[in-house]
């Protein structure tokens, strides 16, 4: 089925206006989230594949005030699929994952992977027992999406059905200690690079 | 540095006498060590009891060991500091996640109870266990073992430190002869 949204726009209409919130990205999404802004209160995840659903449960706890919002791919996920069982039995209100699912490996060659034969992740993180776990595939999804984001509680994972298509990559830093610190001062303020 | 020294005034009391796990479950308190991740393991178990109770601590379970790089990565970015319990076997399930540590500068402190090692009784246990120290080694993981039950604390101490203050991942290698090795053939008589 051919696939009606792009990327860079559901991106774009998640992160625009986002107040507070703190983003964590695999790394197909780091430069989805990096084309919106390289914002401080990004983290993009340049390896570490399968850990990014984790890493945004570890920043969620820690920041109970804050909403966090994790954004990567199917593969990634699927790497990562005990992560939702793990997030679930915790149920962190403030924990939104995005998975971008354009049903392949984008970066390796545009290999099929399982979301395109008929592995249903939100189904997944449904039966794992996410509060809410939806799959959109069209405009009004994505604005439903954004407003379960921005005015909903989590734990919240949406599969967001997307074009398979090769972009121009908008490359953050790649510098993992200027990316780490970079988003503590702004988050914790310029103490969180000294001593406690 | 012992229990009393570590400020276990408040700390969540269990059945039976204290043990090296009471004592490094006060060094977390002392720390202000807040996520606690898990997969649990026999050797670990009174550590685990005593997070549990303690209010100031939050479990989390995970279904394999490299889901906790990742968490404690997103723990530091938040500003908590977390610890790592597994068992040898799930080191090898950490490698590549611990690229995240390694090339991010995140402090990382795993406690590893030993398999695969003195006088283990199961075969499968060998490679793993007999390789966890090397393994972790190659990646860039500094390792310090604990022998004895009375350096488990000491050893915990000073790799803490090295992890929080130099922002690094450290292991603890905690011994089988700590630990002691179970004999299968003693569990299939009934009691």
């Amino acid at each position: 089925m051919k696939q009606t949204l792009h990327r860079r726009d559901v991106v774009a209409q998640l992160l625009e206006e986002r107040g507070e919130l703190l983003a964590i990205s695999g790394l197909s999404a780091v430069f989805d989230i990096t084309s919106v802004a390289d914002h401080e209160l990004n983290f993009p995840i340049w390896g570490a594949m399968g850990g990014g659903a984790m890493m945004g449960l570890g920043l969620a706890l820690a920041q109970p005030e804050r909403k966090t919002l994790v954004v990567t791919g199917d593969g990634e996920m699927l790497m990562g699929l005990g992560s939702l069982a793990t997030i679930a039995i915790l149920k962190p209100k403030n924990l939104y994952v995005v998975v971008l699912d354009n049903e392949h490996y984008a970066e390796t060659g545009m290999q099929e992977s399982h979301t395109g034969h008929g592995v249903d992740l939100a189904g997944m993180a449904k039966a794992a027992g996410f509060s809410h776990a939806l799959s959109v595939d069209d405009q009004a999804g994505v604005s439903r999406l954004r407003e379960m984001i921005y005015q909903g509680e989590g734990p919240l994972f949406a599969q967001v059905k997307i074009a398979a298509e090769k972009l121009p990559m908008v490359l953050p830093p790649r510098d993992g200690s200027y990316i780490k610190n970079r988003f503590r001062i702004a988050l914790l303020g310029p103490s969180a690079v000294y001593d406690e | 540095m012992n229990t009393a020294a570590a400020g276990a005034g408040s700390a969540p009391t269990l059945a039976g006498p204290p043990t090296w796990a009471d004592e490094v479950h006060a060094l977390f308190k002392a720390a202000n060590i807040r996520q606690i991740a898990i997969v649990p393991d026999a050797g670990h178990s009174r550590l685990i009891k005593l997070c549990e109770a303690d209010k100031a601590m939050r479990i989390v379970r995970l279904t394999t060991e490299q889901e906790g790089v990742a968490l404690l990565a997103g723990a530091w970015l938040g500003g908590e500091k977390g610890v790592l319990l597994m068992q040898s076997s799930g080191v090898g399930n950490c490698i590549n996640m611990l690229s995240l540590s390694l090339s991010c500068s995140f402090p990382l402190l795993m406690l590893v109870t030993m398999r695969g090692d003195h006088g283990e009784f199961n075969p499968a246990q060998m490679p793993m266990g007999n390789s966890t120290q090397a393994v972790l080694e190659a990646v860039g993981v500094i390792c310090k073992r604990a022998d004895a039950a009375e350096e488990v604390a000491e050893t915990v101490s000073g790799a803490m430190r090295l992890a929080f203050n130099t922002y690094r991942p450290l292991a603890v290698l905690i011994s089988q002869k700590v630990l002691g090795a179970k004999d299968f053939r003693s569990l299939t008589k009934v009691a």
